[in-house]
C-alpha cells in the first residue's frame, strides 16, 4: 500500500478535479432539474457511509474477539470517516430536499436511519475520547451493535410514507447520469481507501510513541 | 461460554422463529410511488423558480469539497505532528545512550 | 454452579439490597412521576391534552427512567467495588448479564405499574382497552431497552465519564424500541383499536429483543474483561 499511496492519491485528487465537468455535462433530470445534480455527491458518500460503517463494525468484531490492535486501528478510522462523510451526506441531503420537496427534512427511513448511524459512530468516537483507559474495547461493543442495529432502524421508519427515491435509480439510471455517477462513486471509494490507510496509520505512529514513551520511563 | 450457550440447531431455530414471527413488519413496507423509481433525464433545466437551485448546488458541492478537504488536512497535519513528536523523542533518547 | 442458578443468585442479592433500602426503586419512581408531570406542562393546551401525546409522553418517561436506574444500579456496584467480585467468581460471565437484566427488568415492571396508569389518567389515554397487547408492548419494548442498557451500563462502570456516556451510548441504539413502542401504543388509542398494526410492533420489538439479547450475550465475556 505505501508505494502505491502516492500515484493512488494523484489519481483520485485527479478524479475529484475531473468530476465537477462530468457532472456539469450530464443532463439534467426531467422533474426536479439542476437540484437533482446534488445526486452526484450526495449518493456515492452515502454509499461511503455505509461501507465505512461497516468496516467498523467488522474490524471491531475482529478486534473485540481476537485482540487484534491493527483491527482497532483500522476501526477508529472507520469510525471518523463515517462521520465526515456522514454530514456531508447529512448537509447535501436537505439542500436537494429543499428544492425537491419544499422542506429541508423528513422522516424517511433512508434519511433516519442515516442520521441514527451517524449518531452512533460519533458517540462511538465520543467514547473513545472522554472514557478513559479501555475505551476502545467499549467502542468496539458499540460498533457492533451500531451495525446489528441498522436493518431495525430501518424497518421501524419504513413503516412509514416515504419520499426519498428509492435505490433502483441506481440500477436504472440512464446512460448520461450513470457513466459520471459511477465515476464519481469510484472517486469517493479511492479517496475513501486512502483516507483510512492515512488514519489507521496515524494511529499506528500514536502507538509508536505511546510505546516509546512507556519505555522511557521504564 | 460453553455449558450454557444452545446448540447450533437450537440458534437457527430461535432466528428461524423470530423471523417468521417478524413477518408482519416486512408486510407492512409502503407501497412504492412511480416517481421515486427512477430519474428521467431532459436536456434542460426548468427555466422559472421559486427556490434558486443553482445556490442550494453550490452550497451543496462547496461544503463536500471544504468537508473532504478538511479532513484530509487534519490527518496530514496530525500526522506532521506525531511523526515530529517521534523524531524528537528518538533524538533524545540517541543523545541519551550516548551520554549514558 | 448451573447458568440458571448463577442469574438467580444475582437477581436475589439484587432484590435484597434494593428491598433494604428502596432506594433506586422510590428514586427512579419519583423521577418518572417529575418527567410525566414536566411533559404535561408541555403537551397540555388550555386544560386538554394534544391528543397522540401519551404514546409518546409514556415511552420517554420509561427511557429517562429506566436509564436513571441503570446508572444508579451500577453505580452501587461500582462504589462497593462489588462488580469486580462479581466477575472474579466462577461462573458464567452471562449468567451475571442475565442475573443483573431481570433485576433491572423487575425494577422498571415497578416503575411502569404506577406511571401507564398516571398517564392514562393525566392524558384521557384510553390505554386499556387491549391490555394484552398493552402488556405485551411494554414487556417487549422494556426488555429491548434494559437488554442493551444493561450491557452498556455494566461495561461503562470503567469508564470515564459514564454517567453521560450511558445515555449518549443507548438512546441512539434504542431508537427503533422507542420508535415500536411509541407507534404500537398509538395503534391501541385510536378509536377504532388497529390491532395488526400493534402485532406487527410487538413482532418488531420480540426480533429486536432476540437479536439484541443474543448480542449482549455474545459480547458480554470480552467486554468486561480488562
Amino acid at each position: 500500500m505505501r508505494k502505491l499511496f502516492l500515484p493512488l492519491t494523484v489519481v483520485a485528487a485527479g478524479m475529484f478535479m475531473m468530476a465537477p465537468f462530468l457532472i456539469d455535462g450530464a443532463p439534467y433530470e426531467s422533474t426536479m432539474g439542476l437540484v437533482q445534480k446534488i445526486f452526484y455527491f450526495h449518493v456515492p458518500s452515502a454509499m461511503t457511509m455505509f461501507v465505512s460503517a461497516f468496516v467498523c463494525g467488522i474490524s471491531s468484531a475482529v478486534f473485540l474477539f481476537k485482540g487484534r490492535a491493527a483491527a482497532d486501528r483500522l476501526a477508529v478510522a472507520a469510525a471518523e470517516l463515517t462521520s465526515v462523510f456522514g454530514i456531508i451526506v447529512l448537509v447535501t441531503g436537505p439542500l436537494w430536499a429543499r428544492k425537491a420537496w419544499g422542506v429541508w427534512w423528513v422522516w424517511d427511513e433512508r434519511i433516519t436511519s442515516t442520521f441514527v448511524l451517524w449518531l452512533i459512530f460519533n458517540a462511538y468516537l465520543l467514547l473513545r475520547k472522554y472514557g478513559g483507559a479501555g475505551s476502545e474495547r467499549l467502542a468496539a461493543g458499540l460498533a457492533i451493535f451500531g451495525m446489528a442495529n441498522v436493518p431495525f432502524v430501518y424497518w421501524s421508519v419504513n413503516v412509514w410514507r416515504t419520499l426519498h427515491p428509492k435505490t433502483t435509480v441506481v440500477p436504472t439510471l440512464q446512460p448520461g447520469m450513470r457513466g459520471p455517477f459511477w465515476f464519481c462513486v469510484t472517486a469517493f471509494l479511492l479517496l475513501y481507501v486512502l483516507a483510512i490507510t492515512a488514519r489507521a496509520h496515524l494511529e499506528a505512529e500514536r502507538a509508536r510513541l505511546e510505546e516509546i514513551y512507556l519505555s522511557i520511563e521504564e | 461460554m460453553t455449558n450454557w450457550w444452545p446448540g447450533r440447531a437450537a440458534r437457527a431455530l430461535v432466528i428461524a422463529a423470530a423471523l417468521a414471527f417478524s413477518t408482519p413488519v416486512f408486510a407492512l413496507q409502503p407501497p412504492t410511488a412511480a416517481a421515486q423509481d427512477g430519474f428521467v433525464p431532459v436536456s434542460r433545466a426548468a427555466q422559472q423558480e421559486t427556490i434558486p437551485a443553482a445556490r442550494l448546488v453550490v452550497i451543496a458541492y462547496g461544503f463536500a469539497w471544504v468537508m473532504l478537504l478538511g479532513y484530509l488536512w487534519s490527518i496530514w497535519s496530525r500526522l506532521g505532528k506525531v511523526e515530529r513528536e517521534l523524531l524528537a523523542v528518538s533524538r533524545r533518547i540517541d543523545a541519551g545512550e550516548r551520554r549514558g | 454452579m448451573s447458568f440458571v442458578r448463577a442469574a438467580w443468585l444475582v437477581v436475589r442479592k439484587d432484590v435484597l439490597i434494593e428491598a433494604r433500602s428502596r432506594e433506586i426503586l422510590y428514586t427512579t419512581l419519583f423521577f418518572a412521576v417529575a418527567c410525566v408531570l414536566v411533559f404535561a406542562f408541555g403537551f397540555v393546551n388550555e386544560g386538554r391534552p394534544i391528543t397522540d401525546a401519551a404514546p409518546g409522553i409514556l415511552w420517554i418517561a420509561i427511557a429517562f427512567s429506566g436509564t436513571l436506574a441503570l446508572g444508579r444500579a451500577f453505580e452501587r456496584e461500582r462504589q462497593h467495588e462489588t462488580l469486580r467480585a462479581l466477575m472474579i467468581a466462577p461462573v458464567d460471565r452471562p449468567a451475571l448479564y442475565v442475573g443483573k437484566l431481570a433485576g433491572i427488568l423487575l425494577l422498571l415492571a415497578m416503575v411502569e405499574v404506577v406511571i401507564v396508569p398516571l398517564v392514562a389518567l393525566l392524558f384521557h389515554a384510553p390505554l386499556f382497552t387491549r391490555p394484552l397487547l398493552l402488556v405485551a408492548l411494554l414487556a417487549g419494548g422494556t426488555t429491548g431497552f434494559a437488554a442493551v442498557g444493561t450491557l452498556f451500563a455494566a461495561m461503562l462502570v470503567r469508564a470515564r465519564s459514564r454517567d453521560v456516556l450511558l445515555p449518549v451510548l443507548l438512546y441512539p441504539i434504542t431508537i427503533p424500541v422507542i420508535i415500536a413502542g411509541v407507534r404500537g401504543t398509538a395503534a391501541l388509542l385510536q378509536a377504532d383499536v388497529d390491532v395488526p398494526m400493534a402485532r406487527a410492533w410487538i413482532s418488531m420489538l420480540v426480533l429486536f429483543d432476540v437479536v439484541f439479547i443474543v448480542l449482549a450475550l455474545w459480547t458480554f465475556e470480552p467486554l468486561m474483561t480488562e
